[in-house]
């Protein structure tokens, strides 16, 4: 193991991060105020708090808003990060050097894990400014953030091997991980909705994730936790897996 | 031949599409010297330097570095080499040191910014060394790639075209900089469709061709082996046979026998010496000629005749 190049690509990816951490970190923290301001307090009042396991509306959806903001960061942190290089040529560096998978995975997705864990730290303080919300769990939150932001930048990194243009790298957040977080539950609870629904909604994998980190916070959840955490470890266990076949076989790497 | 620093053996790569980009490759190269890889765009000359330094999986062959085979001992392989590629490639809004001192570490060796600086100045880019690499001149950008490849003191050092595109006085300063590194004692291979630039920096040539390596040779062992000397002797009135007494010269008549064609000698100047042998002796024939006119082969005579499948002029 070859902890020193560990150590450089971590250390460059965050130093390419707060080189631009103006606009990393005002976009997220801009979204999650706005979906505060119109959800949490100005639809959120009108809202009944029995329908949100007794919770107010506003701290029901803190957790997922923080779901929302840590998919897309954690996926288009890690995504980019090797992407670019792949982009520039400059990925040849990395493929000459004594750097394999735990190298690669510490560095480039350790880095978007660290981002990520600070980007949700500032949306945790900044929904503060608008609703009041307590942490069940504060430990067990913790963890659940951690766990969530390596599974989905360990997705971004397999997306950003996958990718062959930038429309692709863009799509996927789009089109799949926008619209499972909205339908897995962000700004509702699942008892909401009528048949079929109810039961479509348990083929979303982004619904137990949004309910596990829910139950941190708030101690409410849709389904049991154990069914939740259990998916979100079997979802890092299969991306390490890809991206072991992938630095096995080379694809999209070396030719 | 002393301790070889690469072995190469059987060396193949096939590409997607059905390319065969190199077709048996084998190769040894020696601690210390540099050795120029010749050959016209799209012989496969980046696939060879790629297959050693891991950029694409070989699909024959074995290739060993320092000893070790580079398949089962990637870490510690890889890590002793450097690589420059052709092509300018990096993260241009990062900063000239820090992409160096990047580099150091991402081959796993300790924190030197003492090394660092004097990577950097041997370059000529420490007084650039908090600029953007984007912010750069081309040359520049072509030393910060060298100075990347530098940055963890390899033991072998790969060049994939260091001079293409750039002007002579660099060209000039990039041959210095790889004179410098072989009197540290850095092995380097470089590839060159210069014939120039194999001539003037390389102990030995491997000319390569459509996948194959052509010939492996000292660039003096090249030469006596199929450089050639021709000589035109060019006569008023038109001899009637080659004169019997110089029946040893490799002679042959042209334009009618006016012209006696002198083709011969070895690169190694018995070709020069030959024809002045020759001269001496028509005068002594009594064949007086009017005018002389001699070639020397090069390299690049040498090599078109290899890469055009033509054994070299007789």
């Amino acid at each position: 193991m070859n902890a020193r190049g560990a150590l450089a690509i971590l250390r460059n990816e965050l130093s390419r991060f707060f080189r631009t951490a103006f606009g990393s970190i005002l976009s997220p923290v801009l979204t999650t105020s706005l979906y505060l301001v119109v959800f949490g307090a100005a639809i959120g009042s009108r809202m009944d708090p029995s329908q949100f396991g007794g919770s107010s509306y506003g701290a029901f959806i803190v957790p997922g808003l923080l779901m929302l903001t840590l998919l897309s960061e954690s996926t288009s942190n890690s995504s980019f990060g090797i992407y670019m290089p792949r982009f520039t040529g400059a990925i040849y560096e990395l493929l000459s050097a004594p750097v394999g998978v735990a190298e690669t995975l510490l560095g480039f997705v350790g880095a978007a894990v660290l981002k990520s864990l600070i980007i949700s730290g500032i949306i945790m303080v900044t929904a503060l400014l608008f609703v009041d919300y307590t942490i069940a769990h504060p430990i067990l939150a913790f963890g659940y953030i951690i766990l969530v932001a390596s599974a989905f930048s360990l997705f971004g990194f397999i997306l950003g091997i996958w990718a062959d243009g930038f429309e692709k790298l863009q799509i996927v957040p789009l089109l799949i991980l926008t619209p499972l977080t909205f339908l897995g539950g962000t700004f509702y609870s699942v008892k909401v909705l009528a048949e079929p629904w109810q039961t479509i909604t348990q083929f979303n994998p982004i619904f137990y994730l949004i309910n596990g980190l829910r139950w941190t916070f708030t101690g409410y959840s849709d389904v049991p936790i154990g069914l939740a955490f259990g998916m979100t470890v079997g979802f890092i266990a299969l991306c390490i897996t890809v991206i072991a076949v992938i630095f096995r076989t080379g694809w999209r790497l070396r030719g | 031949m002393t301790e070889p620093i690469l072995e190469i053996r059987g060396l193949a790569k096939t590409y997607k599409g059905g390319v065969r980009a190199l077709d048996g490759v084998d190769l040894e190269i020696s601690k210390g010297e540099i050795f120029a890889l010749l050959g016209p765009n799209g012989a496969g000359k980046t696939t060879l330097i790629g297959a050693v330094c891991g950029l694409l999986n070989p699909t024959e062959g074995t290739i060993s570095a320092f000893g070790l085979d580079a398949q089962s001992h990637w870490r510690e392989v890889r890590k002793r080499i450097g690589l420059v590629p052709q092509e300018l490639s990096f993260d241009m809004f990062e900063k000239v040191g820090r992409a160096v001192a990047y580099s150091r570490g991402m081959f796993g060796s300790p924190a030197d910014p003492a090394r660092i600086e004097e990577v950097l100045r041997s370059l000529s880019l420490w007084h650039k060394r908090d600029s953007r690499i984007r912010d750069l001149s081309g040359g520049m950008k072509r030393r910060v790639m060298i100075a990347k490849a530098l940055s963890h003191d390899p033991d072998l050092l790969f060049l994939d075209e260091p001079t293409a595109g750039v002007d002579v006085e660099l060209r000039r300063d990039m041959w210095r900089q790889i004179d410098k590194l072989r009197s540290e004692g850095t092995t380097i291979i470089l590839t060159t469709h210069y014939i120039e630039e194999a001539q003037e920096m390389a102990d030995r040539v491997g000319v390569i061709n459509k996948g194959k390596l052509l010939l492996v040779d000292g660039k003096d062992a090249i030469m006596a082996k199929l450089g050639r000397t021709a000589a035109h002797f060019t006569f008023d009135t038109p001899l009637e046979a080659i004169p019997a007494g110089l029946s040893e010269y490799p002679l042959s008549l042209d334009n009618g026998g006016t012209t006696l064609v002198y083709r011969g000698g070895d690169g190694t100047g018995r070709g020069k010496r030959e024809v002045a042998d020759l001269a001496r002796a028509l005068v002594a024939e009594g064949l007086q000629f009017t005018g002389i006119e001699t070639t020397e082969s090069s390299l690049e005579d040498i090599f078109v005749d290899l890469v055009e499948g033509r054994e070299p002029a007789e």
